[in-house]
């Protein structure tokens, strides 16, 4: 137990700040910081805060990707992203979504999953198509087994592309989303 | 891969597997002819008579053969169909041909349980009927198309006549279970977490679970039709997307199968940066799996610890490679990026960090009592249902299956290496963590040895279209084990048929046997510690 205490104690706070002083953290390994983190935490924080009361839901939905972009996603809940401190939450049900985070293509054994989803959450709703399958249909396109864009079978609201988006990218996506709506 | 002028022989020019399977082969009765030279070399190439395709696969089991993969092609008149197997390292490929208008030959599910999801993909995309197979329900089909229609037929158009919405895959036989308190709970496609759709149902009494079924095949994007007409180029970026996480391993296995085809051989240099950067791959994945088995059991420490872990390991990714998960780094005839010295130096010493920090940290996770009740004895894979389902990888190598790719077959780099591989015999959730943190030390040894032996030399070599008609078969030990990748050339050094074979292929049905009997909120991190790609499997 008292492992566990010294190895947090002396891992420290590595979370990438948006406060405006930022201490730098006692890295063992290589570090390379992402300065970006800081400034656009901080205006999606207060996004956030004016428009949905400080927490924004987001439901992922995989529609048929190559789980690039699912571990891109993941990589936003680690301690160097910690998105969860801007008031972003990952659920569990599209009943408690705001938004749907939906990569693609869309598969054609998916499609009416994906529009099950879609129908299950509550308005109002808001999609974001991630990734370049889930924006364009990417290296897969349209064929007898794919629907290509997610726009191709639900209504999209906003695209984060990349192949697949870094964290960064999906975070700057997220706050497109509400400078457009 | 050793490439050896005498393939009935083994290095000490002993009958090999191959000469054995031959000589029983003609004690039999059976008529087959190995082809010379085999145009699939590593792999041996063996024709079959349709009508002794499952006395072929009986002999193969009684001599403890391993059921690797199964694909066929459409040759316009005739339906091949191609099966590897595989046996101290010595890779063979039957291959046997029915008509193309009725296509209907003998399963080999009675001698190879690996044999059953593969075969019935084949009969979903290409329409071949297999005579006696123990599952004979469809599996890559849901209702995208018909039971009449055969996708990877040449007849068939890419784009194919898809309905205007496809309808819920609603009607599948799914096994029943009933009696007194048992109850199903089905799970998916969409599931709770950031994780691939797949249907899970489960049947319990109680919390314990009875049974389970997968239902997979949701994410098909048709990879082998889309695959045909690429260049050698595209089929590389394609190859790099079978499996988002396996990105290193698809297409180090396609442009090896794609490089054999062509008859070129690429400097070695770029072949040890394929190895340096599937090493890298490996750790990336190991670290990620290894925080979340923790995660699945509670212990959060060691999910954020291990998190950050492969945080610093991907940034590093995106410095020295270009790319946060290394796409696209590997094309056909050698490497995109050049290892510059400073990178070499910069490697080495985040090396050292992270086995610093894999010290401490498992130096904890070993004296957590509570984590170790949870992990020990959870998901038990016995030795002898991981051998009866040519388990691969790392769920392998805790059940007592040594083989290893890298170790039994090596092909540049690991030629030229000597390769560890850690095994374990307990097959529970335990032995697959701890085969992981193993293989991520073994990682970082062999990433060090590759570069300290770093060639100079060139990254690449100009590519070269091979022949109309030339095949090119490609095996590497990916992070989740053994990845097989077969290419034929068309026209114009154009991909006429890629078939990639997952490890996941091959795990997936391990897993409906390792949960048996453990509590149904056990499922998650069973599921964790086998880790299939859907992807990779669905293609």
């Amino acid at each position: 137990m008292l492992g566990i205490y010294r190895k947090i104690l002396t891992t420290g706070m590595l979370t990438e700040k948006f406060a405006r002083h930022i201490k730098k953290p006692k890295q063992s390994a290589i570090e390379i910081r992402e300065p970006e983190i800081d400034a656009l935490g901080n205006t999606l924080k207060s996004t956030i805060d004016r428009r949905f009361a400080g927490s924004l839901h987001i439901r992922q939905v995989d529609a048929g990707s190559c789980n690039g972009c699912e571990l891109e996603i993941h990589a936003l809940n680690n301690v160097y992203y910690d998105i969860e401190r801007f008031g972003v939450h990952f659920v569990a049900s599209p009943r408690h979504a705001d938004v749907l985070l939906v990569t693609g293509p869309v598969s054609r054994n998916m499609e009416e999953a994906l529009r099950r989803t879609y129908e299950a959450t509550a308005n109002p709703k808001w999609v974001i198509a991630v990734g370049d399958c889930g924006a364009c249909g990417g290296e897969f396109g349209v064929s007898y087994a794919s629907c290509g864009a997610v726009s191709n079978v639900i209504p999209v609201d906003a695209v984060i592309p990349g192949c697949p988006p870094t964290p960064v990218d999906l975070m700057r996506g997220i706050l497109d989303l509400f400078a457009k709506h | 891969m050793k490439e050896t002028n005498k393939p009935f022989e083994d290095e000490k020019d002993r009958p090999g597997p191959l000469w054995r399977f031959f000589l029983e082969l003609s004690t039999i009765g059976l008529d087959a002819q190995p082809v010379e030279p085999s145009p699939l070399s590593p792999a041996h190439l063996m024709d079959i008579k349709p009508k002794d395709w499952g006395r072929a696969a009986e002999l193969a089991r009684g001599q403890s053969w391993r059921w690797v993969a199964g694909w066929a092609e459409d040759e316009d008149s005739m339906v091949s169909v191609s099966v590897c197997v595989e046996r101290q390292g010595c890779y063979m490929v039957l291959r046997t041909r029915t008509n193309s208008q009725s296509p209907s030959i003998l399963s080999h599910t009675p001698y190879f349980a690996s044999a059953n999801r593969p075969e019935r993909h084949m009969h979903d995309l290409f329409g071949i009927e297999f005579v006696n197979h123990t599952h004979p329900q469809r599996w890559t089909r849901h209702q995208a198309w018909d039971n009449e229609t055969a996708p990877l037929r040449h007849t068939f158009p890419k784009e194919g006549h898809p309905p205007k919405q496809t309808p819920p895959d609603k009607d599948y036989p799914f096994f029943k279970a009933e009696g007194h308190g048992v109850y199903e709970i089905p799970v998916g496609p969409v599931h709770a977490g950031i994780i691939e759709p797949g249907h899970f149902r489960f049947h319990a009494v109680g919390e314990t679970l009875l049974h389970l079924e997968e239902r997979l095949g949701y994410v098909h994007k048709g990879m082998e039709k889309i695959a045909e007409g690429r260049t050698a180029d595209s089929l590389a970026r394609l190859a790099g997307r079978v499996s988002g996480d396996t990105t290193v391993g698809h297409a180090f296995a396609a442009c090896l199968a794609m490089e054999r085809a062509a008859n070129i051989e690429v400097p070695l240099r770029a072949s040890f940066i394929r190895g340096l950067m599937a090493e890298r791959e490996r750790v990336a994945n190991h670290l990620w799996d290894m925080g979340m088995i923790c995660n699945d059991v509670g212990f959060a420490f060691a999910y954020y610890q291990f998190g950050r872990l492969r945080e610093l390991w991907l940034r590093d990714n995106q410095a020295l490679f270009g790319h946060r998960l290394l796409m696209d780094r590997i094309i056909p005839g050698g490497v995109k990026f050049d290892v510059s010295t400073e990178a070499v130096n910069r490697m080495k010493d985040s090396f050292k960090g992270l086995r610093r920090e894999l010290d401490q940290l498992i130096t904890i996770i070993d004296q957590n009592s509570s984590l170790e009740d949870r992990l020990v004895t959870t998901g038990h894979l016995t030795l002898a249902d991981a051998q009866t389902l040519g388990v691969l990888g790392y769920v392998g190598r805790s059940s007592g299956q040594t083989f290893d790719v890298r170790h039994d077959a090596p092909y540049p780099p690991y030629d030229q290496l000597e390769v560890k591989v850690p095994v374990e015999e307990q097959g529970d959730v335990a032995s697959r963590f701890w085969v992981r943190y193993k293989e991520t030390r073994v990682a970082l040894k062999l990433m060090e040895k590759l570069l300290d032996k770093l060639p100079e030399g060139d990254i690449a070599i100009a590519w070269v279209n091979p022949k109309t008609g030339a095949e090119g078969f490609g095996v590497v030990e990916g992070w989740r084990g053994e990845i097989l990748s077969y290419v034929r050339f068309g026209e114009n050094g154009c991909i006429s048929r890629y078939y990639p074979r997952d490890p996941s292929i091959v795990n997936w049905p391990a897993l409906e046997k390792l949960v048996l009997g453990n509590i149904v909120p056990d499922f998650p991190v069973c599921n964790k510690s086998v880790n299939g790609s859907y992807s990779g499997n669905d293609l």
